[in-house]
């Protein structure tokens, strides 16, 4: 168990450095930088966009400079943005610590404030759970809540009521969760209630309203909750035909004792597993959803990065999700063992 | 009173001789025809196609005539919460006209081509890759098999829409970027993260099929592991392959309709010459701008992209069902 978490924590340091390398090559090779191109703004001078790519380290080597690493230049090598940028170097002639010590850099466009701030912490004289990262974070777990709550229970009434009108419901709202993507599902929400029937703002202005956190909650949440409802109800039909359910039953227990102890029990291992890496995907992969709605959470902060090429805050963001969904999966292995002690970790 | 039981009389015997003996793929197909989604799911691709391939035939209008004075006409007969213009339709444009007076159907037509072609030529490159990959990685073992799981580790922890949404971004405007309204350059995109499922259960299905007995028998009679792999491994294959094939397919259609959506596809086409007009994912982004002025913009390509995405996983669905029956029921 000990070793591999430790293996499994190790593994992670390698697969960062991939992301991390290819996020910022791809970056670097998209032409333009952040201070030439702006068609919306006004154009910036030569002499101070010269300044500020110096600034900002962007008058140097890009690339790996491997050349002179083979000719023992350890210095050069390090000069280069990529080290500097994820494990430190001298930025204005003063040594700085990189991304290791949760230090994402300066935000190339939004001037005077560094990643961390912009993505952690909330505005003025908000509460914490306002900065972008918990936006998303609560609409993730407000999905992630719906998905369970609806779900779950759908699943269990649908294996339990197999064959009815019941389950033939629940079994077609699973299955077009599952076969609509789920921006797709939010256009025709956008479309019926806030264009329609004009219950809600297409782009709401303000979020305090609770209101207005119902329809990306839902768009955001059906895909799970209908995958969960599928994997629930097969799960419960594969254990109803145990023998220690009919155990169960010949003890004369209540059919209530036996749904709840016998049956959820067991059936709900495979739907946990999928729980993890499920939250991961709502809390990452959201962006989307963020988009369309209008959304403050860092879903949308990466897409407005990438079209500012806000070099600092894209690769911020695409590693905080790597490291979330990697995360997610060993946790995900660990509560296996843990549900299941049949299950050996190799 | 104990009978002596003559092969071919007793009711099993019968039972099993009434029904001629079937390959797997007439077997597979009698299965899928019973299965209704299924065949709702192959009318829909089927359509799909057919949308695609005799668009310029089928579409009422010039997909880039611009018609003047009548845009942002709905339906005629969009329901009245719909219509948020209060404009009358004309019944030439069946689902309306767009932003600058262009009929929306006849965009969706042509529009369909790019989500058939996007589904298709990156699905064959990927299954031909993942299958050579996961076949070889599957059969010998060793340093190839450990390389690919972990190449496979990196891409599964690299959310794959921020790689398309990276790579897209990053290469938009390069020489690559460029061929072919952009498509190459999405080609390359999807296979490169896509091929790997595929390569994944092809090794999977491999190391438990060259365990068995027929493959040692190859072996013994000296057969060369490259005949091994292509006339006994391969074939024994080829179920999961269609299916993660098929289930394959529809997420390809969505990745090109988001990046789309988020102004990250294929550069529409400017004569109606060109093979590549628009896309559904364009059509979904300009549909997104006018919103409140013509919803049927947003809604046509949306309910197209949601029809042919349920259509392909029904069928990939009704395949599994087919051609594995013990995996009924368990998707």
């Amino acid at each position: 168990m000990g070793r591999f978490l430790i293996r499994r924590l190790l593994w992670l340091i390698p697969v960062m450095i991939v992301v991390a390398v290819i996020t910022f090559v791809l970056m670097h090779a998209a032409p333009g930088g952040p201070f030439d191109k702006d068609p919306s703004q006004r154009q910036i001078d030569p002499t101070t966009q010269k300044q500020l790519n110096a600034q900002f380290g962007l008058d140097k080597e890009v690339w790996f400079d491997f050349p002179a690493l083979m000719q023992g230049n350890i210095a050069g090598f390090f000069d280069t943005q990529f080290i500097t940028y994820m494990v430190g170097g001298t930025v204005n002639g003063k040594w700085r610590c990189g991304f290791i010590c949760g230090n994402m850099g300066p935000s190339f466009r939004q001037r005077g404030l560094m990643v961390q701030d912009i993505v952690l912490d909330p505005p003025e004289g908000k509460a914490p759970w306002d900065s972008k990262a918990g936006y998303s974070l609560r609409l993730g777990f407000i999905a992630l809540i719906f998905a369970t709550l609806i779900g779950i229970p759908m699943g269990v009434i649908s294996a339990l009521r197999q064959n009815t009108p019941v389950d033939y419901a629940s079994l077609f709202i699973a299955t077009s969760g599952v076969t609509v993507p789920n921006f797709v599902l939010g256009i025709f929400l956008i479309i019926i209630f806030a264009v329609g029937l004009k219950l809600v703002p297409v782009v709401p202005r303000s979020w305090d309203n609770p209101i207005v956190w119902i329809l990306p909650a839902v768009v955001l949440g059906f895909g799970l909750l209908a995958s969960t409802a599928r994997l629930t109800r097969a799960s419960m039909l594969e254990v109803m035909r145990q023998d220690y359910v009919r155990t169960a039953r010949a003890k004369g227990l209540s059919q209530r004792m036996v749904v709840w102890r016998h049956m959820l029990k067991n059936a709900l291992i495979p739907v946990v597993t999928v729980m993890g890496p499920a939250f991961a995907g709502l809390i990452t992969g959201s962006f989307i959803i963020e988009t369309m709605f209008g959304f403050p959470g860092w879903g949308r902060q990466f897409v407005l990065a990438i079209g500012q090429r806000d070099y600092s805050m894209i690769m911020a963001t695409t590693l905080i999700f790597a490291l979330i969904i990697q995360i997610a999966n060993i946790l995900v292995d660990l509560v296996y063992t843990f549900l299941d002690p049949r299950i050996k970790l190799s | 009173m104990a009978t002596t039981a003559v092969a071919g009389h007793r009711p099993i015997d019968q039972a099993i001789n009434t029904k001629p003996p079937q390959g797997l793929w007439v077997d597979a197909w009698s299965r899928l025809k019973k299965n209704k989604a299924a065949m709702f799911g192959l009318v829909l691709v089927i359509g799909f196609f057919a949308l695609a391939i005799f668009g310029p035939m089928l579409a009422p209008h010039d997909p880039l005539k611009i018609y003047d004075g009548k845009s942002f006409l709905p339906p005629v007969w969009s329901p009245d919460f719909l219509n948020p213009t209060n404009k009358t339709g004309d019944p030439q444009f069946f689902l309306g006209t767009d932003s600058i007076g262009r009929d929306v159907l006849s965009r969706l037509i042509y529009g369909a081509r790019v989500s058939l072609v996007v589904a298709i030529v990156p699905t064959i490159f990927i299954t031909i890759l993942g299958i050579s990959l996961g076949l070889f990685a599957g059969y010998s073992g060793g340093t190839i098999d450990n390389l690919l799981m972990r190449f496979t580790d990196i891409v599964y922890s690299f959310p794959d829409l921020l790689f398309f949404v990276v790579v897209m971004f990053a290469l938009r405007d390069s020489f690559l970027g460029d061929w072919a309204n952009g498509l190459i350059l999405l080609f390359g995109a999807l296979a490169i993260v896509n091929w790997v499922g595929i390569a994944r259960v092809v090794r999977g299905s491999t190391l438990s099929i060259k365990e068995k007995e027929f493959i040692e028998a190859a072996h013994s009679i000296g057969t060369s592991d490259q005949s091994i792999m292509q006339r006994h491994i391969l074939p024994n294959i080829l179920s999961p392959i269609i299916i993660i094939t098929a289930f394959a397919v529809p997420r390809l259609i969505i990745t090109e309709a988001v990046l789309g959506y988020l102004g990250l596809g294929l550069r529409p086409g400017t004569s109606s010459q060109e093979f590549f007009v628009t896309s559904w994912g364009s059509l979904l982004l300009e549909g997104q701008t006018a919103i409140n002025a013509q919803p049927w913009m947003l809604l046509a390509p949306a309910i197209a992209v949601a029809l042919v995405v349920m259509g392909f996983t029904f069928l990939g669905d009704g395949l599994r069902d087919a051609l594995d029956p013990r995996m009924k029921g368990t998707g």
